[in-house]
C-alpha cells in the first residue's frame, strides 16, 4: 500500500521504478499495478505518431510548454527503438524536452521497445497506468516511429496526433497503409519546407472521402512550422493543444469517450491473458523441453501446428465455468 | 599527358618486374598486416608510379605558386618573403592573467596573438549566470564587459599585432569591444587587423557552442562580413574552420569537405543577403585546418584544399581579384592526437603535425603543448611549443624551397583522391539544399560521428595505433607540472562585474540595449548598435540575451 | 528473462561541447546491451541529477572537458543525495587533472576515465559495478 501512496502522492522515484519493475518483469509488478488500477482513469492520453525524423519530439516538447501554461501537469513516455544486434537502446527524445526536466509538474520517461512491434514498449500500457494514476492530467505517448504497424498507440490513447513531414514522399502512403483511420488530428511539421500545400490538399482530399457523418469529428489538418521561429511555434502549438482539448471534449459529448476506453480495456484485456496464461505455458514446455521436441515434431512432419497445440490447450486449459462475485471480480 | 609516351612506357616495363620481386619477398616474408591506411583509413598502395599522375594537366592541376590553381601556394615567393605566422593560442584565468601571458609570448618572438575565452563568455553568458557556475577563466580567459578588455589588451600594440579571436556565437560582441577598444586608444578602425572565428556553421556540425539556430546565426555572421568590408579592412571576419570537425571525430576528407561546404554557404548568404560583390568579401575569408598525425595524408588535403577554393571561388562565383581565389589558412596540430600517457611523446607528435602544416603551406600555426590532454598549457610547455615552430622554420631547412613535395608520384595522387572525394561530399550537400539544410537533417553530424565510433573500436582493436596508449604501454606516469586555475578566479570575476554594473550609466545600457533590438527585428546589421552597447559597458550576456530574444536559442539535437 | 536491464544516463554537464567522447559512449554502452538515455550538452548539474531520477538509471556518466568538473560533478552527486537517490552511482571522465582525483572520489564519484580508457575497460567496470538488485 505504501507504495500506491507515494505514486497517488507524485513520488517520481517510485513511479519511475515501477515502470522499471515492469519492464524488467519484476515478480511484485504486477501485484503492484493491480493496486493502482483503481485510481487509474483521469488523465486524458495523447499518442503522437509519425515517421523517424518527423520532428515528433520537438512537437511534444512544445506540447508540454502549452500545457504547463493552462497549468496542467504532464506525463510523457518516449518510446525509442531496442537494438536486435545487441539489446540495447540509445533513448534519445528526452534530449528535446530538457528544458522540462526540473518542472515538477513534468514527468518524462523514455522506454526502450524490447521486442515490442506495434510502435510502443510492452510495459507502455501500464506505465500508462501508473503516470495516470500519479495524476497527471496529460499523458504524451510518443511512438517509436519507425514503421506503418504502429496502430498499438490507438489502443492505448483518447486522442492520436499523426505528425507528417512535407516531401518525405512516403507519407501519403503511410496515410493509405492505415495511419488514416487511427489519426484525430493531423500536423504537418515542418511546413515551411517545400510540398507543404500539397501534402494538405492531399490530406483533406482524403478526409473528404471518409465520409464522416456531419456530427462526427473530421480531424483537423494543422500546420506546424520551424521550431526556431520562437514565437509562431509557440502559438502554433497552442492551436494544437487547444485542438486536443476540443477532441477531448468530443468524446466526452458523444459518448466516444466509452467506446474507447471499452476498445482499449479488451485489449488490456486480451495482453493480461497472454501474459497469464500464454507467457507461462511457453515457459513451462520450455523448461520441460516439451517446446523442443515439439519442433522436431513439426519439422518432421510427424504433427502440425494446430494439433499439437490443441494438444497443449486440453492439457492446461480446464474448462471451469466462470462465476462473477458481487464486487465484480471472478471466483471459480 | 604529364610525362612523355616513352617513360611511361618505360615504368610499365620496370613495374612489371618489381611486382615479380615483390611477389616473390611476400612469398618468403609476409606483409606485417594486411591493408595500410591513413588514419582517417584512406588505404595507401605500396608504391605509386608515374603511371598514378599520367592524367594531370600541368597547367590546370599543379603550375607554379601564385598561380591559379595555387596548388603549391598562395605566394609566388614562398616562405622567403615571410615564415608562417607563430600563432599560440592562450587565454586562461581573468584578463590580468592572460596579458601576462601575451606579453610574454610576444618577449620570446611570437607574431601574432591569439585568444581563448572561457565557456561563459564563448556561450554569452556573464560569469554570474547560474549555467556559468565553475567554468569562470578554466579553459580561456574571462571577459564580461569591456573594462575586462581594455586590461586584456593593455600594453599591446593593437595597430602592430594582429589578433586571433576563437569566438563563435558571440563574435559580433568581442569584436565589436575591440573596435571599441581600438577607437577609444585613438587607433582607426582601417589599421587594425585580425581574425573572429565567428563560424556557426562548424559549431551545429562538431563543436557544439551554440546559442541562436542556424538561419539567424548566418545572419549575424553576414553583418560582420559587410561591416569588415566598409569600416574594418584588414579584419578576417571569418575563420573558416576545419579544425574542430576534425577533433570531434572527422575524417581528413570529411574535414577538408565540410568545411569548404560551409565556406560557400558563407560566400552564397553574404551575396544573397547583403548583395555584395564576391571580391568585396572573399579576399578577407580564411580558413583553419587540423594538421593530424598522418604525416602525408595531411599534406595532401592542405595543398587540396587550395586547390579546390581555387576552381570554386573562380568557377561557380566568377571571382576575379586573385585575392579571392587564394585560400588562407591557420593551421593547428591536432589536440585528439596527443596521449595522456607518456606525454612527452606528445612534443614529437607536435614536431610531425607542424612539418606537414608548413609542407602543406599554412600561412600561419598553432603547435599544441605537450600538457594539453591534462590542462590549459604551463609556460614551460608553451615555450617548447612555440621552439618547435622555430626549429622547423630556421633549422630545418624546410622551409628553403617551394612546395618542395610537388611532383611526387605518392603526395600528387593522394592530393588528387582527397580532392575527388571532397567534390563527392560537395556535391552531396549541394544535393540536399546547401549545408544548413544538411545540418538540419543530420547529415554532416552523424557523417563524423560514425567515423568517430569506428576509430575508437579501431583503437581498441589494436589496428591503429596510439604509442604509449594502446602500444608500447608503460605504467610508470610520468608526473609533469600542470597550470592549476584557482577556483577563487571565478568570485573576483563576479565582484568585478558587480563593480561595473554599480558604476556605468544603467539608462544608456538600457537605451543601447533598447536600439539593438530593434536593430535586430528589423534586419538591419547589428554592428554600429553593438560597438556603442559595449561602449557603455553593456555586458556580453545583456548583448546575447537580446540576440537570444529576438532570434531564439538552439539546443543540442543529439541526433546519432 | 528476469534480470534488470542496465540504464545508464550520459551526460554532459557545464558549458562545453565536446561531446565526441559522450557520444562514442553512448553507442558503446547500446552495443553492450544497455539501456542509453543520452541528455546532450549543456545541461545544468539539476537538469542531469532530476532527469537520472525520472529515468531511473542504475549510472550516470558525466563528460566534461573545460575543466569545471570540480563544481559539476560532485553538485550532481550531492543533488542525487538530497533527492534521496544516492544508489545512483556517478562516475565521470574527460580532461581532469590527477591532482582532482582525491576531492572526486571523495565526493562521491565512483570512478574516472580519463582519454586513453578502452570502451571495453569502461564497459568491464559497469558490468562488474553495477548490479542493480531485483
Amino acid at each position: 500500500m505504501e507504495n500506491t501512496k507515494k505514486i497517488r502522492e507524485g513520488s517520481v522515484r517510485t513511479a519511475s521504478r515501477l515502470i522499471r519493475n515492469i519492464e524488467d518483469r519484476h515478480p511484485e509488478a504486477r501485484a503492484a499495478i493491480k493496486k493502482i488500477f483503481p485510481h487509474t482513469g483521469g488523465a486524458h492520453i495523447i499518442g503522437i505518431t509519425g515517421s523517424a525524423g518527423a520532428g515528433k519530439s520537438t512537437l511534444v516538447d512544445g506540447l508540454i510548454s502549452a500545457f504547463r501554461k493552462k497549468n496542467q501537469t504532464v506525463g510523457v513516455l518516449a518510446i525509442d527503438p531496442t537494438s536486435p544486434f545487441s539489446g540495447g537502446a540509445l533513448l534519445g527524445d528526452r534530449i528535446r524536452m530538457q528544458k522540462h526536466a526540473e518542472d515538477q509538474g513534468v514527468f518524462v520517461r523514455s522506454l526502450a521497445t524490447r521486442g515490442a512491434m506495434g510502435g510502443l514498449s510492452k510495459a507502455a500500457g501500464d506505465a500508462i497506468h501508473i503516470l495516470d494514476a500519479m495524476g497527471k492530467d496529460i499523458i504524451l505517448v510518443e511512438t517509436v516511429g519507425t514503421g506503418q504497424q504502429e496502430v498499438d498507440i490507438m489502443h492505448n490513447s483518447h486522442t492520436v496526433i499523426v505528425v507528417l513531414v512535407p516531401g518525405m514522399g512516403d507519407e501519403i502512403q503511410a496515410i493509405k497503409a492505415g495511419i488514416m483511420e487511427i489519426a484525430d488530428i493531423f500536423v504537418v511539421n515542418k511546413a515551411d519546407h517545400a510540398g507543404t500545400a500539397q501534402l494538405i490538399r492531399e490530406l483533406k482530399n482524403m478526409l473528404d472521402m471518409a465520409h464522416i457523418p456531419d456530427d462526427g469529428w473530421r480531424p483537423p489538418v494543422l500546420t506546424v512550422g520551424s521550431a526556431f521561429e520562437t514565437a509562431s511555434f509557440v502559438e502554433n502549438l497552442n492551436i494544437l493543444s487547444e485542438k486536443i482539448a476540443d477532441h477531448h471534449q468530443y468524446l466526452i459529448h458523444f459518448n466516444e469517450l466509452k467506446n474507447r476506453l471499452r476498445r482499449k480495456t479488451r485489449v488490456e484485456i486480451r495482453d493480461a491473458l497472454r501474459s497469464c496464461i500464454l507467457d507461462p505455458v511457453l515457459a513451462d514446455l520450455d523448461a520441460r523441453g516439451e517446446l523442443d521436441r515439439l519442433t522436431e515434431l513439426l519439422i518432421n512432419k510427424e504433427s502440425d501446428p494446430y494439433t499439437a497445440a490443441e494438444e497443449i490447450a486440453s492439457r492446461y486449459l480446464r474448462k471451469i465455468p466462470i462465476k462473477q462475485t458481487k464486487k465484480g471480480g471472478i471466483v471459480r | 599527358m604529364y610525362f612523355v609516351k616513352e617513360v611511361l612506357e618505360q615504368s610499365k616495363v620496370l613495374k612489371k618486374k618489381w611486382e615479380d620481386s615483390v611477389r616473390k619477398m611476400v612469398g618468403k616474408t609476409p606483409d606485417q598486416k594486411p591493408r595500410w591506411s591513413t588514419v582517417s583509413d584512406l588505404e595507401i598502395r605500396r608504391l605509386y608510379t608515374p603511371e598514378d599522375i599520367k592524367d594531370m594537366d600541368f597547367e590546370n592541376d599543379i603550375s607554379y605558386p601564385g598561380e591559379f590553381p595555387f596548388l603549391r601556394g598562395n605566394q609566388a615567393t614562398g616562405y622567403r618573403g615571410k615564415y608562417w605566422t607563430l600563432r599560440m593560442f592562450s587565454g586562461m584565468g581573468s584578463a590580468a592573467d592572460t596579458n601576462k601571458r601575451w606579453r610574454m609570448l610576444i618577449n620570446s618572438g611570437q607574431t601574432g596573438l591569439s585568444t581563448a575565452f572561457d565557456y561563459p563568455t564563448l556561450m554569452g553568458y556573464d560569469t554570474d549566470d547560474p549555467k556559468a557556475r565553475g567554468e569562470c577563466g578554466k579553459c580561456g580567459v574571462a571577459i564580461d564587459t569591456l573594462e575586462d578588455f581594455l586590461q586584456l589588451m593593455d600594453g599591446i600594440p593593437m595597430d602592430k599585432v594582429t589578433t586571433s579571436m576563437t569566438i563563435n556565437p558571440p563574435a559580433s560582441v568581442l569584436w565589436a569591444m575591440y573596435c571599441a577598444a581600438a577607437d577609444l586608444r585613438g587607433i582607426p578602425l582601417a589599421r587594425i587587423g585580425g581574425t573572429i572565428q565567428n563560424d556557426m556553421l562548424k559549431e551545429f556540425i562538431a563543436q557544439k557552442t551554440f546559442m541562436c539556430p542556424p538561419g539567424p546565426s548566418v545572419k549575424l555572421i553576414c553583418d560582420t562580413v559587410e561591416f569588415g568590408a566598409s569600416h574594418v579592412p584588414l579584419w578576417n571576419t571569418i575563420s573558416i574552420s576545419g579544425y574542430h570537425i576534425r577533433e570531434a571525430g572527422a575524417t581528413a576528407v570529411q574535414e577538408l569537405a565540410f568545411t569548404i561546404r560551409d565556406g560557400m554557404e558563407y560566400v552564397e548568404n553574404v551575396i544573397a543577403q547583403k548583395g555584395l560583390n564576391i571580391d568585396d568579401f572573399a579576399p578577407r575569408l580564411s580558413f583553419f585546418f587540423n594538421s593530424h598525425i598522418d604525416f602525408f595524408e595531411e599534406i595532401a588535403k592542405l595543398r587540396a584544399a587550395r586547390r579546390i577554393w581555387a576552381k570554386l571561388m573562380r568557377d561557380r562565383y566568377n571571382a576575379k581579384n586573385p585575392r579571392s581565389l587564394w585560400m588562407r589558412y591557420h593551421t593547428q596540430t591536432a589536440g585528439c592526437s596527443l596521449t595522456a600517457q607518456q606525454p612527452y611523446n606528445n612534443v614529437v607528435r607536435t614536431a610531425i603535425e607542424a612539418l606537414a602544416a608548413v609542407l602543406g603551406g599554412t600561412q600561419s600555426l598553432h603547435t599544441n603543448s605537450l600538457d594539453e590532454v591534462l590542462c590549459l598549457p604551463s609556460d614551460h610547455a608553451v615555450e617548447i611549443a612555440l621552439r618547435t615552430q622555430q626549429i622547423i622554420a630556421e633549422e630545418s631547412g624546410v622551409a628553403n624551397t617551394i612546395d618542395p613535395l610537388a611532383g611526387s608520384y605518392f603526395v600528387e595522387t593522394l592530393t588528387n583522391e582527397i580532392e575527388e572525394k571532397t567534390w563527392e561530399y560537395i556535391h552531396k550537400i549541394d544535393d540536399m539544399g546547401g549545408m544548413i539544410a544538411a545540418i538540419d537533417r543530420g547529415f554532416p553530424q552523424l557523417e563524423i560521428a560514425d567515423s568517430a565510433y569506428r576509430f575508437q573500436k579501431q583503437i581498441d582493436a589494436g589496428e591503429k595505433i596510439m604509442v604509449g596508449m594502446n602500444k608500447y604501454v608503460n605504467d610508470d606516469v610520468q608526473k609533469i607540472p600542470l597550470l592549476d586555475i584557482d577556483d577563487s578566479v571565478e568570485q573576483e570575476q563576479i565582484k568585478r562585474l558587480n563593480g561595473v554594473r554599480r558604476r556605468r550609466d544603467n539608462r544608456a545600457v538600457t537605451k543601447s540595449l533598447n536600439d539593438l533590438k530593434n536593430t535586430c527585428k528589423n534586419g538591419k546589421n547589428v554592428m554600429p548598435c553593438c560597438i556603442e552597447a559595449v561602449k557603455n559597458y553593456a555586458s556580453v550576456q545583456e548583448i546575447c540575451d537580446v540576440y537570444r530574444d529576438v532570434y531564439g536559442e538552439y539546443h543540442d539535437p543529439g541526433l546519432f | 528473462m528476469s534480470e534488470r536491464k542496465i540504464r545508464i544516463m550520459v551526460a554532459k554537464p557545464g558549458l562545453d561541447g565536446h561531446d565526441r567522447g559522450a557520444r562514442v559512449l553512448a553507442r558503446c554502452f547500446r552495443d553492450a546491451g544497455f539501456e542509453v538515455i543520452y541528455t546532450g550538452c549543456h545541461q545544468t548539474p539539476e537538469q542531469i541529477a532530476a532527469s537520472a531520477i525520472q529515468e531511473d538509471v542504475d549510472l550516470v556518466g558525466l563528460s566534461c572537458l573545460s575543466g569545471a568538473h570540480r563544481y559539476l560533478f560532485p553538485r550532481v552527486v550531492e543533488l542525487l543525495k538530497q533527492q534521496e537517490a544516492e544508489d545512483i552511482c556517478v562516475i565521470g571522465g574527460g580532461i581532469i587533472p590527477e591532482a582532482d582525483f582525491p576531492m572526486l572520489y571523495d565526493a562521491g564519484i565512483k570512478a574516472i576515465f580519463t582519454p586513453g580508457a578502452s570502451l571495453d575497460s569502461i564497459v568491464a567496470w559497469v558490468r562488474e559495478n553495477v548490479r542493480p538488485d531485483f
